[in-house]
C-alpha cells in the first residue's frame, strides 16, 4: 500500500492524478458510505497502485468509508476508483439498506436485537 | 501534517475483518459541536477502533497551475470519525460522528441519505450549537433523538427544561449519557432505535 501512502498530502494535484481528473459526479449513485465492497479476485500486476490497494483491502467485505480510512483517500476519490473496479468487475458492491420514508420494522428490530447482545 | 498510523494504513487487523456473510449495512449519524463527545461515544460502542475519513472542501478555482494543467483550488480538509457494530452475521451498523456547525453541512449530503436516524449530542454549557443542527434535521426529515452528554462541570437541567430550550416536541426522546461508557452509549442507540420503531408503527395500529 505504499503507493497510496507515500504522497504526503491529499493535494488537489495528487487527487487529480489518481482519478485521471474525474470527479465524484461521474460515479454511479449506488455507492454510499456504507456500501460494502468485496473483491472478486486478488490484485493483478500492472494495476494502478490505488486499485490494487483497494482490492487487497476488500478480500473481506469492507465499507466505502473504511476503504477511505485505510487508504487515506477522500471518499470522493475512493468512489471514482471503485467505479473503475466495478466496471471492470474486479469488485462487487453490496448496496446499503436504504431507510424507507418510514423505517423498516424488521430492520430496526434486528438492530435492537444486536444492540441488546453488546 | 496529519499522518495516518501505520496500523491504519495497512488495513483492518484480521480480527476486524467482517465475515463474508456480511451483506447489508446501515448507518446512524452522531452530530454535535466540537468536544461534545462524538468520537468518545462512537469509540465506546464500536467493535473497531474509530477510523477517520477525510473529505476536502474545495473553494472554486484560484488561478491555474500551468505545469499540470490543474486548476489550483483552495482546499480545507474535514475529518469524520466512524465506528462499526456487527448487528448479526449479515447486518452491520456504522456510526458516523460529524460536526454540527453549519460550515460542515456540505459533508451531510452523502451522510444522511439513507441513514436510519441521528443522535444530536449536546453539552448543556453550549446548547446553542444544537439549534441549527436540529432545525436542519427537521427540515430534511431525518428522525433524531437528543443525548445530553454529562460532563462533571456542566450545569444539570431537568430534561423538560432542555426540551424547552431546544424547542422540541414531546415526541422526541431526550436522554442523558456518559459517552465514555459503553452501556450508556449503547442505551443512547437503543433509545434511537425504539423511537424509530415507534415511528414505524402506523398511527392507530398496535
Ligand atoms: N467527563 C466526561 N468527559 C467526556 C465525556 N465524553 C467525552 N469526554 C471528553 O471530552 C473530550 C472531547 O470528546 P470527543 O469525543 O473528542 O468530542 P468530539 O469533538 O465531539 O468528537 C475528550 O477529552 C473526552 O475524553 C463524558 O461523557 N464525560
Ligand atoms: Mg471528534
Amino acid at each position: 500500500m505504499s503507493g497510496a501512502r507515500d504522497w504526503e498530502a491529499n493535494s488537489p494535484e495528487r487527487l487529480y492524478v489518481i482519478t485521471g481528473g474525474r470527479s465524484g459526479s461521474s460515479v454511479p449513485a449506488t455507492l454510499d458510505l456504507v456500501t460494502l465492497i468485496v473483491a472478486k479476485s486478488g490484485p493483478r500486476h500492472g494495476m494502478q497502485p490505488e486499485h490494487a490497494a483497494i482490492i487487497r483491502l476488500c478480500q473481506s467485505p469492507l465499507s466505502v468509508a473504511e476503504i477511505s480510512a485505510y487508504t487515506g483517500l477522500p471518499v470522493s476519490v475512493v468512489t471514482v476508483l471503485l467505479s473503475d473496479l466495478l466496471r471492470d468487475e474486479k469488485v462487487m458492491a453490496r448496496a446499503p439498506v436504504q431507510a424507507a420514508r418510514l423505517p423498516d420494522r424488521a430492520l430496526i428490530e434486528a438492530v435492537i436485537d444486536g444492540l441488546q447482545k453488546l | 501534517m496529519d499522518f495516518r498510523s501505520s496500523e491504519q494504513a495497512l488495513g483492518p487487523r484480521s480480527e476486524d475483518a467482517l465475515p463474508a456473510t456480511a451483506t447489508a449495512a446501515v448507518k446512524v449519524v452522531i452530530v454535535g459541536g466540537f468536544g461534545v463527545g462524538k468520537t468518545t461515544l462512537v469509540g465506546s460502542v464500536s467493535e473497531i477502533r474509530p477510523l477517520t475519513t477525510e473529505e476536502t472542501m474545495t473553494q472554486a478555482g484560484i488561478g491555474v497551475d500551468d505545469t499540470l494543467g490543474v486548476e489550483r483550488k483552495a482546499t480545507t480538509t474535514v475529518a469524520m470519525d466512524f465506528g462499526r457494530i456487527s448487528v448479526n452475521d449479515e447486518l452491520v451498523l456504522y456510526l458516523f460522528g460529524t460536526p454540527g456547525q453549519q460550515r460542515f453541512w456540505f459533508l451531510w449530503r452523502g451522510l444522511f441519505e439513507g441513514a436510519l436516524g441521528a443522535v444530536v449530542l449536546v453539552d448543556t454549557r453550549r446548547l446553542e450549537v444544537s439549534f441549527d443542527v436540529i432545525g436542519r434535521l427537521e427540515e430534511r426529515g431525518v428522525p433524531f433523538i437528543v443525548a445530553v452528554n454529562t460532563f462533571p462541570d456542566a450545569p444539570v437541567y431537568p430534561v423538560e427544561e432542555i426540551r424547552g430550550a431546544l424547542d422540541l416536541p414531546e415526541s422526541v426522546p431526550i436522554v442523558e449519557c456518559d459517552a465514555r461508557l459503553r452501556d450508556s452509549s449503547r442505551d443512547v442507540l437503543m433509545t434511537l432505535m425504539r423511537y424509530l420503531q415507534s415511528l414505524a408503527v402506523p398511527a392507530g395500529a398496535s
